[in-house]
């Protein structure tokens, strides 16, 4: 059984995806646990997965029995074997937080929704386990359609449009992948991602893999909106709807940043990504730039869910730079980052979550007051952009640590600064939020009152239990995490980094 | 040395989780009360059961995770971290007894927040004392940081906010701007950030330029300290409520900034490598002009409040001071210091809030007369304010002293002058106050004159502290030895 574990983590949730359709035809009220349950097994294949490669390895996974490189490979290592565990988790997580919203939302459109969620999950597990560079591309776009249909689902007159234009730019990343690999196929005639990795050694001085690399590279950098090419993403998370968004939000742009990771380490080499071609000073020079565009654009915003849309850039920029710094720390921090950020982006998306389940809107006029109305939300949102800060002990810190270390020891102090300069930003930005929540609406009266007691405080209105609890869990689990940095570091993350790099 | 393993350093930072029931209590007050004061006795008393171990020259480290391969969150409790535990954990527990005099003579609102995160603040205060390298040290400087925004900004008026943002920008963006990447660059030197006897730093072989910087961005970066030019969030954050002003910024929070400045100095970079380079000298003169400009800024302050936060900004660069002169005697009177000065400061403060609950009176210039109305609270005010100066028979005398041999000691003849005008400007803008509150004639008066006096929640502590003040003239012990045996550690005599 165990060994199936590949297979059933995509099998389970594409069948039950169909499954869900046509209940929702049936019964409605079927949608919800199919979906739970079909995320339940994959959450649970995925760990297993984890434990499996922590403890005895690489798993190579032939999908039908076909031996490699005819039949598709699944490959799952310590790298993907983390992002599997991260995406099915947060997948699960956000389901059974968001129903509430779901159902309010779009009652009508409730199984159709959960359909393309169930559907994207899929994709996005499928394109993280997968190890053959074709089949990716296919996830890729089963991740991304199904992603436009439930970004469209949002703000009435908005989403459609911001949904379109994602369409356009995710399509146009998708097809630079494809080209990418095209070019690949040329070379060396083969899909499977070991076996061009096997065959590309002799070719580095070709440049078609130099194009081949630099296509898909621009493909995957479109898809996860780091800078120049992020304008798609702000407008069409922003106007989303809440289930999606938090799904969306933490696992997508992350897991591109997985695809890069896979491309650079995998199936290029660290020489030649940071050697061989001589772009890794421009990339993180892009990077830098992605943050401090990203932070400058989200102290613009005067709506909570857009100023996270524009932090999440500056995150991406966190994760490619550390990634091309070209150092065994700088890596590290990206890996780690994939996982921490994931959290803590859907710790903050599922906290906006409830607030607009109950305030109706995520305008900063909408916050007001609302430490006192809805204490447990506003705890767990500080706790979120703590993290997001980079306060010990929560796992953003640890990823920053590494992050830094990374950019000192490649002795590119930009990065660094700019890594400093995100989070002294991001403490004026959370804190913008959190005075209006706690000062406002401004009582009566003047300095040190006897009169506190004139007016009675609001009572507290907190989000339903179904919310508040799955979010409370992921607080928790920033702290928890970042607790156990160590031992992730330590069994996890160093095996998913070539020993060559150092 | 004797090194043992034990729980209790992490006990002793979580014991502020004996506070928890209160937030189901919070409409009974005196159940409430209960618990803070549970939580402050077993906080103090863990504490002090670690004292005997301690002064017999045992350290206790407990290692609580591995977050970073290498760098763990641990404990390890000394002979300085000591000195300034037991000073946090005792005024706790006086200042609880204050603070409930203080926020029901004022009716304050949201007291159950208010006591909530005054334990968790003074978990992060004996999280700093106990750290046993920088990391530890980094976070719990930050947790404290955060824990006491919502203290400072209890009035959560339009004032308050100005000042919680002065507080966050001043404290937060140094932390961040310039500890977090002097930390990682010292790690980066070295690949550890445990502290040393005579510091890590010794050995990395780094250029004294960047010795210099790293020395310059660490001092800089402990903004709780309040050394010039990021010294403004202190005067700020006096719109907190007087408790939070007199334990935090008259103690934990003031003093973990020159407490992780210490720290630094003798554990990351070490004073052999210091001297070695010649980097003391900048460190004393930066602390002396903050020492001189402080207290002439003081002088020209009428806001009782903001007169004592400029004094603290002065007085705690003395403990730099001290440090900074890296000679035996001033680190032993910079240390002590740290115990002298919060038990003179944490009067004045609670005799400045006792002063505003019984009259409602901020300014220095409508308290004329107030001594025959308040005799109890302007008796401890002086003898708190001779404690400041320096003047026997208070504690402050026997720092003070020990600086000025210190200085001697270590040839800079002109810090002797520094310190002896200071003395000069703290009694300049002590005395006359204290004058005009005793002395005046009927017509000046402002006051009746019936003795009325604050709640005795609000008299007592502040009777006890100054009491202590005095009694550590003469019984200077446990803070002396203390602090003698981290400095014949760090010399190795």
């Amino acid at each position: 059984m165990s060994q199936q574990y590949p297979a059933l983590l995509i099998v389970v949730p594409l069948l039950s995806a169909l499954v869900i359709s046509a209940a929702g035809w049936a019964n409605r009220r079927l949608c919800f646990p199919i979906a739970v349950a079909a995320l339940s097994v994959s959450a649970y294949c995925s760990i297993g997965l984890l434990r499996q490669v922590v403890d005895h390895g690489v798993i190579v996974y032939r999908l039908g029995g076909w031996p490699p490189p005819w039949g598709i490979a699944y490959y799952v290592d310590h790298l993907n074997g983390l992002v599997l565990a991260v995406v099915s988790i947060v997948a699960l997580v956000n389901l059974v937080a968001s129903k509430r919203s779901i159902e309010e939302e779009f009652s009508e459109k409730a199984g159709a929704f959960y359909t393309l969620y169930v559907l994207m999950v899929t994709g996005l597990l499928g394109i993280s386990a997968t190890g053959d560079a074709f089949n990716l591309y296919v996830l890729l776009e089963v991740a991304a359609l199904t992603g436009y249909g439930m970004l469209a689902m949002g703000h009435k007159d908005r989403a459609a449009l911001a949904t379109l234009n994602y369409l356009y730019m995710g399509t146009i990343g998708a097809c630079f992948y494809l080209l990418g690999v095209g070019y690949l196929y040329i070379v060396t005639g083969s899909l499977n991602m070991a076996d061009i990795a096997r065959l590309l050694p002799d070719l580095y001085q070709s440049k078609t893999v130099f194009a081949a690399f630099l296509i898909c590279m621009v493909g995957v950098w479109l898809k996860m909106a780091f800078f120049p090419l992020h304008a798609w993403l702000p407008n069409a998370y922003t106007y989303a709807p809440s289930a999606a968004s938090s799904l969306i939000a933490p696992l997508v742009t992350k897991v591109m940043i997985y695809v890069m990771i896979r491309l650079m380490l995998t199936v290029f080499t660290p020489a030649f990504a940071f050697e061989a071609i001589a772009v890794s000073e421009a990339v993180v020079w892009l990077a830098v730039l992605a943050i401090f565009i990203g932070a400058i654009m989200a102290l613009a915003e005067r709506n909570l869910k857009k100023m996270l849309t524009y932090i999440i850039i500056a995150e991406v920029g966190y994760m490619v730079g550390g990634a091309w710094l070209g150092n065994r720390a700088g890596m590290t921090g990206a890996i780690l980052h994939i996982a921490n950020d994931a959290i803590m982006t859907l710790c903050a998306f599922l906290a906006v979550g409830c607030m607009v389940y109950k305030t109706k809107g995520a305008d900063f006029e909408d916050l007001k007051g609302l430490f006192r109305k809805m204490p447990f939300t506003m705890g767990a949102f500080v706790l979120a952009a703590m993290s997001i800060i980079g306060v010990p002990p929560t796992c953003g810190f640890f990823s920053k640590w590494y992050l830094i270390t990374g950019a000192i020891q490649a002795g590119h102090y930009g990065f660094m600064v700019a890594l400093i300069f995100s989070s002294l930003v991001c403490v004026v930005l959370f804190f913008r939020i959190i005075e209006i929540g706690y000062y406002e609406p401004f009582a009566d009266h003047h300095g040190h009152g006897h009169d506190h007691h004139s007016e009675p405080p609001a009572p507290m209105d907190e989000a339903p239990l179904s919310m508040l609890v799955p979010l409370l869990i992921v607080a928790a689990g920033l702290v928890v995490v970042g607790l156990y940095t160590g031992d992730i570091v330590e069994h996890v993350v160093r095996f998913a980094i070539p020993k060559g790099l150092v | 040395m004797e090194t043992i393993t034990s729980i209790k350093p992490l006990l002793a930072v979580l014991a502020s989780l004996l506070v928890t029931p209160m937030l189901v209590s919070s409409r009974a007050p005196n159940v409430r009360e209960t618990w803070t004061f549970v939580a402050a006795v077993a906080k103090f008393l863990i504490v002090a059961s670690m004292v005997p171990l301690v002064l017999q020259g045992t350290e206790i480290v407990y290692t609580v995770a591995e977050v970073i391969p290498g760098v763990a969150i641990k404990f390890r409790v000394d002979a300085l971290g000591m000195i300034f535990a037991l000073v946090a954990s005792s005024l706790w527990i006086i200042t609880s007894a204050y603070s409930i005099g203080y926020m029901r003579g004022l009716d304050e609102h949201s007291q159950t927040r208010y006591f909530c995160f005054f334990a968790f603040a003074l978990s992060a205060t004996i999280g700093v004392a106990f750290s046993g390298n920088l990391l530890t040290l980094y976070l719990f400087y930050e947790m404290l940081s955060f824990a006491t925004y919502p203290l400072v900004t209890h009035h959560q008026d339009h004032e308050a906010r100005s000042s919680g943002r002065k507080y966050l920008l001043y404290i937060v963006g140094t932390s961040i701007g310039l500890l977090l990447p002097a930390m990682l660059i010292s790690y980066s030197l070295t690949g550890t950030l445990e502290f040393g006897k005579q510091g890590f730093l010794a050995g990395a072989g780094a250029s004294k330029g960047l010795i210099g910087l790293l020395l310059f961005m660490f001092i800089f970066g402990f903004a709780k300290a309040g050394i010039m030019p990021f010294h403004s969030w202190l005067p700020a954050a006096m719109v907190a409520p007087t408790p939070v002003s007199a334990l935090l910024h008259a103690v934990a929070v003031v003093k973990v900034g020159v407490f992780s400045i210490v720290r630094v100095l003798t554990g990351v970079f070490g004073t052999d490598l210091l001297s070695s380079l010649n980097l003391g000298v900048p460190i004393v003169y930066v602390a002396s002009v903050t020492i001189l400009v402080g207290s002439f800024i003081a002088l020209s302050q009428d806001n009782l409040k903001r007169l004592l936060a400029f004094s603290t900004i002065a007085q705690l660069s003395y403990i730099v001071l001290g440090v900074g002169l890296l000679s035996p005697k001033g680190m032993t009177g910079g240390m002590m210091h740290i115990a002298m000065h919060a038990f003179g400061k944490i009067t004045l403060f609670f005799c400045a809030g006792a002063i505003f609950v019984a009259t409602g009176k901020k300014n220095i210039s409508e308290m004329v007369g107030i001594g025959r109305r308040m005799p109890v609270t302007l008796t401890a005010f002086f003898i708190a304010a001779l404690s400041i100066i320096g003047m026997p028979p208070c504690g402050g005398f026997l720092s003070k002293w020990y600086l000025v041999l210190g200085s001697l000691q270590a040839h800079q003849m002109p810090i002797l002058f520094v310190l002896l005008a200071s003395s000069l400007l703290n009694a300049a803008y002590f005395m006359p106050f204290v004058y005009k509150a005793f002395f005046c004639t009927p017509k000046e008066a402002m006051f009746e004159n019936t003795v009325k006096e604050a709640p005795a929640f609000c008299v007592v502590p502040l009777v006890i502290t100054a009491l202590i003040s005095i009694i550590m003239f003469f019984y200077p012990e446990p803070f002396l030895k203390l602090a003698s045996m981290v400095v014949s550690n760090i010399t190795g005599t």
